[in-house]
């Protein structure tokens, strides 16, 4: 079954092309990477698919409906749950609150229920807590789930943002360079991690990654995106001995 | 709720056990006869400060967006309230019920005009929404100004810009009840330190209880990252809507408390304009942005002190001004923060234990 389609989706800043003609097709259950060059247009292709910038041409299709057009908001709704680059935690915020923000539209209490304390409010707490905690132990993060979400160490940061990205409850999930700054022992748990969410949660996963030894470790398809446009895509082990592919990223 | 209690539930419970201290003491002077006239003259308004303080908080503390438009509300809530207990004060004989009336009025109308002014405004970001916010109180001000409202025995008359002689009211039934810039004159009084302090209670409870609810996460979450907010399916306008006119709400209550507290109601600068809204940020600032408790302090220490100070005239406002910064500096020094924290943490200890990883947390009081 199809997730994911985009059709010729495109955006100019002005005059800059910064991407162009973009097609992706990834099935349920794949962890699909989008590789490049820097500046080549991989975050501004997670920026159209999320709602963040609004594409100037071509549509993307979640599970064959339309999401081109929707709020940020509303794209999470449908079904597609990010993470990003620099990491963007809820810094002032405990780690448990930070996966109950994103449980918010999966368990519901009217406002004026939370400020009178009726009892629904604390049955939906405390149902939120149970499975805020179980996400939390998935990721091995339940014994700092009291700490502010700035203290923790920068591994554990992406982990969080994953298992926040998760409790949305998405259909597809993507990963906006998840192993940089790591070193190669977190690097190596990271991709574990994924895999393992991949399975545990039935998930299917589009990443931009830099590290090739996780891209190649863990990735099934890759698209190569530069200065914009498509160079190739497939296969992982095919697309990386595109000659092309070779070239951009080491030059003539 | 039995043994285990969060970090957040701990801080709460001492902020109710500040405020029920605060009450046992004003009583315990009130009773023993050792309250000065000044002193209890002030009572009222420091319950008033806090609740501005309070829901300032909301906006600036928790929201995470400046507003200096405050004493509009503020203002809103005040005349709305005022016009309405002088409508009512034949009809509805009841003091009590009338001024709880007056209370939702006050309130309601100030939500009202949170939502008006928010919907186009709660798109700007930081200097520019309290830019904003600053004109919106001015412009309240000045329309309120110019504002006539008078009663005859063919109903109730209103006109923009005129004078009451102007109106062709019937001069044998004619009652006066807002006179532009001369304003509302004869509200129904409601002085009781009681009152005004169950609407303190009421205030910080429903606040705490905003925060520390999925709403108050969702708030929360926009101050501190709107792009991952929203990209986690928060709607950002409507929960930044709700948080402003919650705190409209309950400036609008606090506008009430003013005008039931003042015979001749008028709006000039010092009361509903820029040093007010200025006021009120500084109670916030200086308790602390987000604390609850902080805001609740700051409000009883400065605007009970320069009344207290007036027996050193010359120097009253050398010390007001030594305190301002003294206050600054605790609150943002490493050092002084951490004494704090062992107090409170140290008071925390006393209430039932939870496990060690809920310890460390440091839940915005």
């Amino acid at each position: 079954m199809t997730i994911l389609e985009t059709k010729n989706l495109g955006i100019s800043f002005g005059g800059l092309r910064a991407v162009d003609d973009f097609n992706i097709e990834i099935q349920k259950g794949e962890l699909y990477g989008l590789i490049g060059p820097n500046g080549a247009g991989k975050t501004t292709v997670f920026n159209l698919l999320t709602g963040v910038y609004q594409p100037t041409c071509g549509t993307a299709y979640l599970e064959g409906k339309k999401i081109t057009g929707k709020k940020p908001a509303e794209i999470n709704k449908a079904g597609i749950a990010r993470t990003f680059q620099n990491i963007r935690l809820f810094s002032n915020l405990t780690v448990l609150d930070n996966v109950k923000i994103g449980l918010h539209n999966h368990y519901k209490y009217t406002t004026a229920s939370g400020i009178l304390r009726l009892p629904f409010y604390f049955k939906t707490e405390k149902k939120m807590n149970q499975r805020a905690m179980e996400m939390l132990k998935v990721f091995g993060l339940e014994e700092e789930s009291g700490y502010l979400a700035s203290n923790l160490p920068y591994g554990k940061q992406r982990k969080l943002e994953i298992a926040r990205a998760l409790a949305t409850e998405p259909k597809l999930l993507l990963l906006d360079e998840p192993a940089a700054g790591m070193n190669p022992n977190e690097t190596a748990e990271l991709m574990k991690t994924i895999r393992f969410v991949r399975d545990h949660f039935d998930m299917t996963i589009l990443l931009i990654e830099h590290d090739m030894k996780l891209v190649s470790g863990i990735c099934e398809k890759l698209t190569v995106l530069n200065f914009g446009t498509e160079l190739a895509k497939g296969p992982t082990e095919q697309v990386l001995k595109n000659p092309d592919v070779i070239t951009a990223y080491l030059g003539e | 709720m039995k043994k285990t209690l969060s970090a957040s539930t701990k801080s709460n419970l001492i902020t109710y056990a500040m405020l029920a201290v605060i009450f046992a003491v004003v009583q315990l002077l009130s009773v023993t006869g050792n309250l000065s006239s000044l002193v209890s003259g002030l009572l009222v308004p420091i319950c008033m400060y806090i609740i501005l303080a309070v829901s300032l908080n909301l906006t600036v503390g928790i929201l995470g967006d400046l507003s200096l438009g405050h004493a509009g509300f503020m203002c809103v809530g005040a005349y709305s309230s005022a016009i309405f207990s002088m409508l009512t004060k034949d009809v509805i004989s009841a003091d009590l019920l009338r001024y709880v009336l007056a209370l939702l009025v006050g309130g309601a109308f100030a939500a009202i005009f949170g939502i008006l002014i928010g919907i186009p405004v709660l798109r700007l970001k930081g200097d520019y929404l309290a830019i904003v916010t600053l004109a919106f109180g001015e412009i309240i001000k000045v329309i309120v100004n110019n504002m006539y409202i008078a009663k005859d025995i063919h109903g109730v008359h209103f006109a923009m810009l005129t004078s009451i002689s102007d109106m062709g009211l019937d001069e044998g039934s004619k009652e006066v009840i807002l006179n532009g810039p001369q304003g509302i004159s004869g509200t129904p009084q409601t002085k009781s330190f009681v009152i005004a302090f169950v609407l303190v209670v009421i205030t910080v409870a429903v606040i705490l209880n905003l925060i520390n609810s999925r709403t108050g996460r969702a708030i929360m979450s926009i101050r501190d990252n709107r792009i991952a907010a929203e990209s986690v399916g928060i709607n950002v306008t409507k929960y930044k809507l709700m948080a402003f006119s919650v705190s409209a709400f309950f400036a609008g209550v606090a506008g009430v408390i003013y005008s039931h507290n003042t015979y001749a109601l008028q709006a000039t600068t010092k009361n509903f304009g820029y040093d007010m809204s200025i006021l009120i940020l500084v109670l916030v600032v200086l308790g602390g942005i987000g604390s609850i408790k902080g805001s609740i302090l700051s409000s009883i220490i400065l605007i009970s002190l320069p009344e207290i100070l007036r027996d050193f005239q010359k120097y009253r406002m050398l010390i007001y001004a030594i305190l301002l910064i003294v206050m600054m500096i605790v609150n943002n020094n490493p050092v002084t923060k951490a004494f704090f924290k062992k107090i409170f943490g140290s008071l925390k200890r006393l209430l039932p234990k939870k496990k060690a990883a809920e310890k460390s947390s440091e839940v915005t009081q």
